[in-house]
């Protein structure tokens, strides 16, 4: 028995022991002279511009829904006028960081995986350490600061479209003002509101494109191996994402909602 | 054609004068766990000389050459490239190294989000720090007419056929004008005639640019043309060496059953 779980725990230490290599390796490349300020404007296109379809619709969908299920909810406690408030509160707080994220995961990670993956096949990023360049510098670097400064960005499209989702949904049942509710809105929201919504999309950002990365860059040679970096980026990264949102709403409730 | 029998006649004149070691090998050995693969290899590699290494596929040629560019670290012996103790150098000086040794891998390796020209600006950019664009426009021309692909040059990698794309791998190698060259099996899945074309390139590029080559293949055709020294591989150790026309004639068995 112990000899059967001794190659699982080596396995396990061996593989924690290449990310904590290759975070290192990502922060000693970051402060490195020579930023790739091109390929990082192309990646922020790549990853930014062309999700931005995608994102805004499925939030608006999203704001949409929660407004059409909260309604009847809201109905039957007699608080219809909160429909505004609680909608904004959610969609900033948690459903717009945590949906764009998921998406992005989805969309994201396993495009840099497949990528990546699809480029150590293919002997590309060794010809790149070979010749004498930093492939660490130009992929890895550029594409984890894309997604860290894009996700924000998509969650704040995100938000406003879920928004506007919501204005939709509660017209179509009733009559609301486009300025009465986005009054109502923006005056429910807070700094406690927004400052950890946009702290935690930096840090999905950051996972995003780090563990897309990380399983493009290690995978192994083999076509099959592609799909394997890409599938286990989209399903790490969003796990990840909700292991650092679980951890945020702690912290941010300890230091604002007490 | 008539140039590269020339060559042929010639090469065994030149390779006998004595010349300076670049690439000096001794007893390594690599394993991946429990699989041996380089056993015991020794070899030196004279300035300008071509050398072939022959073998079965799997027998740890690949290998041999990714420990030389310090891809793979053996796990015994000695490996020096210009007298330099490859196992021994830090990050800065295995750059350096990799910065005069150019690397020509199976499928060409291009960069397939990138033009044929950014693929040949890029070791220029990055490696060679070039800032003057007219420069590094007439460099990427020059070496692309080099291998008959000027023409090509804004196109993506994946509008080329395999033979273009070997020729634009060797141009982006050729580029940054190396002084050696580590060929990994450079006419696989080539047919005949592209094959040829390709080991005369070879040939032709050993010339102009004075680089020192060992040459992974098992294409008999692209050893004939390109070898001044041939050594072949089985099971991880060299087991025969000498020019072309020696090995053809060799009492082993294995041996003489690549020539069959």
């Amino acid at each position: 028995m112990a000899e059967q779980a001794i190659p699982g725990w080596k396995k396990w230490l061996e593989a924690s022991g290449d990310q904590v290599t290759f975070l290192s390796g990502f922060f000693r490349n970051l402060f490195r002279g020579g930023f790739e300020w091109s390929e990082f404007v192309r990646q922020c296109y790549e990853i930014g511009y062309k999700s931005f379809m995608l994102v805004g619709t499925t939030a608006f969908i999203m704001g949409l829904v929660l407004a059409l299920q909260l309604r009847p909810t809201l109905v039957g406690f007699g608080a219809l006028s909160m429909l505004p408030k609680t909608l904004a509160v959610s969609i900033v707080r948690e459903i717009g960081p945590v949906i764009t994220a998921i998406i992005c995961a989805g969309k994201i990670a396993s495009g840099i995986g497949a990528e990546l993956g699809s480029m150590k096949v293919t002997e590309q990023i060794d010809a790149m350490e070979v010749s004498g360049a930093n492939p660490v510098q130009y992929l890895v670097v550029t594409r984890v600061l894309a997604t860290t400064f894009m996700v924000p960005l998509l969650t704040l499209l995100g938000d406003v479209l879920g928004l506007i989702g919501g204005f939709l949904a509660i017209n179509i049942t009733s009559h609301v003002s486009a300025l009465l509710y986005f009054n109502k809105c923006i005056a429910s929201i807070g700094f406690v509101d927004l400052l950890p919504a946009f702290i935690k999309t930096i840090f999905f950002g950051f996972i995003i494109g780090f563990i897309g990365c990380y399983k493009g860059y290690n995978s192994n040679r083999g076509t099959e191996s592609v799909g394997l970096a890409a599938n286990s980026a989209v399903v790490t990264a969003s796990l990840w994402i909700f292991v650092v949102d679980a951890i945020v709403v702690q912290i941010s409730s300890l230091l604002f909602y007490h | 054609m008539e140039e590269t029998d020339k060559h042929i006649e010639h090469k065994s004149k030149s390779s006998a004068s004595k010349a300076e070691t670049v690439i000096h090998i001794k007893g390594l050995k690599k394993s991946f766990g429990s699989k041996i693969v380089l056993k015991n290899i020794n070899l030196d590699v004279t300035r300008g000389e071509n050398v072939v290494v022959l073998g079965k596929s799997g027998q740890g040629k690949s290998v041999a050459i990714q420990c030389i560019v310090g891809m793979l670290t053996p796990d015994h012996g000695s490996l020096t490239v210009f007298g330099d103790e490859v196992t021994d150098m830090n990050e800065r000086q295995l750059k350096e190294l990799r910065i005069k040794i150019g690397f020509l891998f199976q499928g060409g390796a291009l960069y397939d989000s990138m033009t044929v020209r950014e693929n040949l600006e890029f070791p220029l950019t990055r490696v060679l720090k070039l800032k003057d664009q007219d420069e590094i426009d007439q460099r990427v021309e020059e070496v692309l007419d080099g291998v008959g692909l000027l023409d090509a040059i804004d196109k993506m990698p994946s509008d080329l056929s395999g033979g273009m794309r070997k020729r634009v791998g060797l141009a982006r190698t050729l580029i940054v004008k190396p002084e050696i060259m580590l060929y990994d099996e450079p006419t696989t899945g080539l047919d005949p005639i592209t094959s040829r074309e390709i080991s005369e390139l070879i040939l032709e590029m050993q010339k102009k640019y004075k680089t020192t080559s060992i040459i992974i293949t098992h294409d008999m055709e692209c050893a004939r043309i390109t070898a001044d020294r041939m050594v072949v591989m089985n099971e991880g150790e060299f087991v025969a060496e000498g020019s072309f026309e020696e090995l053809k004639k060799s009492k082993e068995q294995f041996v003489r059953s690549f020539f069959n």
